[in-house]
Formats: C-alpha cells, structure tokens, sequence
C-alpha cells in the first residue's frame, strides 16, 4: 500500500490537479460573483480542446518548427475561445434571468452545458467522434530521481502555476478586481460606487472560461484525444475540488484541485476503478462533515 | 432646484411602497425627510439613486430627467448615496473602500487627495486604514461610508438614516460632520426617523406616511407642527 505514495505518483496527482485547478476556479468565481453553479462550465474546456486543435494546425502551417512561439499561440486562442463563449453564455443566458429564482438559472445551466455538447457534436468540422490531439510541442521524458516525467507534466505545472498567479495579482491588486471583490460582496454598494456591476459579472465569466479554455489544450496535450463531452467528467470533478476547497473562495478551489488530483492519482494506482469513485466520496464526505469546505464561509444555502 | 421628485411610486410586486411622493431639495440646502419604520423613506432614496425602479411619476435632478437611470451611471452626474446599513465592504480595507469610491473618477490623484480629506474629516478611520471593512465598529462603518461619498465627491448626499444603533455621542459627530459637509457646498437628502436630530439640522423638512408625503415646510415650521411634535417628537 505504501508503494503507491512516491514521487511519481505526486507528480501525477500535482499534474492532474492543475488542470482541475484552472477549471475550479471559473466555477468559483462566477459562484462567487453572481451564486450560479454554472453547469457548462465543463464544456468551456471542452471549446478549449477543440480551439487548440483547430488553431494549432493553422499556426503549425505558418510557423512550422517554431514549437514555442505555436503552442503560446495555441494557448491564447484556446483562452479566448473559452473566455468569449463563456461571456457569451452569461449574456444570452444567465444575464436575462439574473434577478429570478436561482432555479431557473441553474436549470439554465444546465440547458446550456447540453446545447454546446450537442451543438459541438452536431458541427460537421468537429462531429461526434473522438479525435487524436496532435503533439503541440515535442514530447520529451526526463527523470528526475526515481520518477519519470515527460515535459507536459512540467508544462502542466507551470502554466497552470503562472496562470494562477497572474489570477492572484489581477483580484488582490488591480481596480477591477477590487471592483470583482466588491461585486461579490454586496451588488447594491457596488453600484452606488459607479461599478456596472454587469460589466464586472461578464469580466468574470470572460477570465472562468478562459483558465477552462486553458485547462482544455493542456488536457488535449496531456491524454490527446478529444470529443465533444471530454468536459462532463473533468468538470464535474473541478466542481466537486471547488465545493471541497469552499466554493467562491479562490484560494480554496486551487487547494480542493490539489487534493482532488492528487487523491485520485493514489487512489488509482492502487484500483483505477477507485480512482475513478473517489471524487464522489470526497464530495458527499465534504457535504456530510463540512458543508462550506476547507476555506468557505459559513452560508445558509450554496445554491 | 438641485432634486424635483413628483408624484413617485415604486413597487415591489404587487405591493407599493411608496405610492406618491412629491418633494424638492433646492441647492445648498440640507433636506430632511422624516417617517415612522415603512413609512418608504429607503425606498425613495433607492429609487433616486436608481437601484429601485420607478412604476410612476418623475425624478429630476440637476435639471436632468434620470427616472429610471441605471444607478451605476447615475454616480458620474454627482449622486452619492450613503445607504441603509452602510453597506460596507467587509473583506475590502477601509483604504480599498475608499479607493473604489473613486471608481468613476479617471484622476487618481484627485483621489489621493479626497482620501486625505476623508482622513483628516474622520481620523478614527486613517488608524484603521488598513483594517478590514468588517473589523470597524457601528460608528467607524458610518464614518467610512460617508468618507466614500466624499471621495465619490457628488453634488448632493444622500443618507439613509446615518444614526441607526450608534451611541448618542457618535450622533453628535456623525451630524456635526454633515453640516460641515454642507457648508463645503454638497446638498445633502437626509432620511431619519430620529427626527428630532434631523430638524435640527435641516433647511426643510417633509413627513413621510405609508407611502405619502403628507406635510413639508421648513425644518422649523415642521418641529412646531403639533401632529408632527406628537407623531416624532414625543412630546
């Protein structure tokens, strides 16, 4: 038992826990922002893989061999394609039922998860099947001590990791995330302060879908097959790292992620069924013991 | 006239809070609107500052029709809205409140120079400078939401009821501070059901009842008005 808890297996666990972490944290803002468990969070990622995908082929054709210079690009288009459909979503969808029960928005969400599932499926270019994701950079391993890691795993990391900090600096330092904080606290002050709040609620969604829209070209990159509903299970799972780390709190859902990533990674190296359950476990362990999550504040209902 | 408000009504659902409210703040001038609890005095500077929607009737200020603007447009034209409860952010620091009071404003050094004068009007709140919004007593949050409004620097101050659960002491200065802030040529809309506080300071004075205003006059005309000493005066 205690062979599965070595440096390989937390490489893995800290790998797959970064992608989580991007994805957790679109759940976390946007529920902190507007308290909308926005269901199709998932397929913002999944519109990532997908813009990677396409992108990459194009750029490779322009800039062949420059594999840096293609994957930044790739990287930015991917963040732009889940950052605008997110916004998009939040405006044809959720800004028109805003001030209406948070049933009809969260029914909502759902609704649009399955649109852009069946949409994207539907599309002739991307279709219903599995694609093989290309390469983006060469795939190079390097061992480190007893563990084997290929590149992307570092890449993973530290995408994620720059991502994250340029999150932190965005919210704690800068006007608008100061206007961010402020919306999430008290809508009514912020508007007497001259904020709209609707542009900052948009804002939200833009920077959510676009760590997704990131966390989708790393997934693509990392297990290189994609569909349209690569993004139920993964963001499921980011969703359940969010509630775990107490969901609208920022540094909690990358906390949550973490542990998610790295608790399946053991839990399958030990029975890859288990691996699979134990996200589900960790959720109703967290409902059951403690509602509001590691970080969370105390309040009365979360959805 | 700095604010003309005729025949208002604002509804929430089926039930109307206020129904018609006629009132009128000329320039300079510190107005008082009094009223016993739901009478629908918030409901009335909410609907000013656009966070209520107007069903009826007409709001102008500064000689611009703004029923119905959006409230966060409404702050540029020189609205400041002190609300009920203060509505402090509470994970912000008390300098972060301040900063984004001065969200619509592009010069930032205008901004650091309001904070200053906030600092020096109250400087119980430049030693919690750094504290958290949440961590600042009843009386410190009032003085931080109004230190907002001065930053936000607007024509005419609206306050929702600046001596709810504050020490008699704390009143004195709250009240002193908004004469001061008149005298430096800010209107002020001023919403108490402390009303004997609120004549006190005040040019004019109109009564608020379930949704109506029933009597105005000068501030001095309403104090000796006997339904009025023995409505909110208790005397």
């Amino acid at each position: 038992m205690g062979s599965i808890f070595n440096a390989q297996q937390i490489v893995n666990g800290l790998q797959v826990g970064s992608i989580y972490a991007l994805i957790a944290l679109g759940y976390t803002m946007v529920y902190g922002i507007v308290r909308l468990i926005n269901f199709a969070h998932g397929d913002f990622f999944m519109i990532g893989a997908y813009a990677a995908y396409g992108s990459f082929f194009i750029f490779n054709s322009m800039l062949a061999g420059k594999h840096g210079s293609i994957a930044f690009l790739v990287l930015i288009v991917s963040m732009l394609a889940g950052g605008l459909i997110a916004m998009l979503a939040n405006q044809l969808a959720y800004k028109p039922l805003r001030y209406k029960p948070k049933l009809s928005s969260l029914i909502t969400a759902i609704g649009v998860s399955m649109f852009l599932e069946y949409f994207f499926s539907a599309l002739p270019m991307i279709g219903p099947s599995y694609r093989s994701f290309p390469d983006i950079i060469p795939k190079v391993q390097i061992s480190l001590g007893s563990a084997t890691i290929s590149n992307y795993v570092v890449i993973d990391i530290v995408v994620a990791a720059v991502l994250m900090i340029g999150l932190t600096f965005l919210v704690r330092k800068t006007a608008l995330g100061k206007a961010m904080r402020a919306v999430s606290q008290d809508k009514d002050a912020a508007r007497l302060m001259g904020i709209d709040i609707e542009k900052v609620i948009g804002f939200t969604f833009l920077i959510g879908g676009s760590f997704a829209g990131a966390a989708g070209l790393l997934a693509g990159m990392t297990y290189p097959r994609i569909f349209p509903y690569m993004g139920i299970q993964p963001g499921l799972k980011a969703f359940i790292a969010a509630v775990l780390g107490g969901i609208g709190n920022i540094p909690g859902a990358v906390l949550g992620a973490y542990i998610m990533g790295l608790a399946e990674t053991f839990a399958s190296a030990y029975n890859s069924l288990l691996g699979e359950g134990i996200a589900f476990a960790i959720l109703i362990i967290v409902l059951l013991v403690r509602p509001r999550g590691l970080l969370g504040e105390k309040v009365a209902d979360k959805i | 006239m700095m604010l003309v408000v005729k025949n208002l009504k604002v509804s929430y659902g089926k039930i109307e809070a206020i129904k018609d409210v006629s009132f009128e703040v000329p320039d300079g001038k510190i107005v008082t609107l009094i009223g016993a609890n739901g009478a629908g005095k918030t409901t009335t500077l909410r609907a000013i500052s656009g966070l209520e929607k107007c069903a009826a009737g007409s709001i102008e200020f500064d000689g611009k029709n703004i029923t119905n603007m959006e409230a966060h447009k409404l702050v540029p034209l020189g609205i400041s809205h002190v609300p009920e409860g203060r509505k402090i952010f509470p994970t912000l620091t008390v300098r972060e409140n301040l900063e984004l009071a001065g969200w619509t404003l592009k010069d930032k050094k205008l901004i650091k120079e309001r904070m200053e004068d906030v600092f020096e009007v109250f400087p119980r709140i430049k030693e919690r400078a750094n504290q958290l919004g949440g961590t600042l007593s009843g009386g410190e949050q009032q003085m931080l939401a109004v230190g907002r409004a001065l930053v936000t620097g607007g024509k005419i101050l609206l306050l929702d009821e600046p001596s709810m659960g504050l020490a008699p002491v704390l009143v004195d200065e709250i009240f002193h501070q908004i004469v001061e802030i008149n005298k430096r040529g800010m209107t002020v809309l001023l919403v108490e059901q402390n009303a004997a506080e609120a004549l006190d300071i005040a040019d004019f004075a109109y009564v608020l009842e379930v949704g109506y205003t029933t009597i105005s006059g000068t501030a001095k005309e309403i104090a000796e008005d006997p339904r009025v000493r023995e409505a909110y005066l208790g005397v």
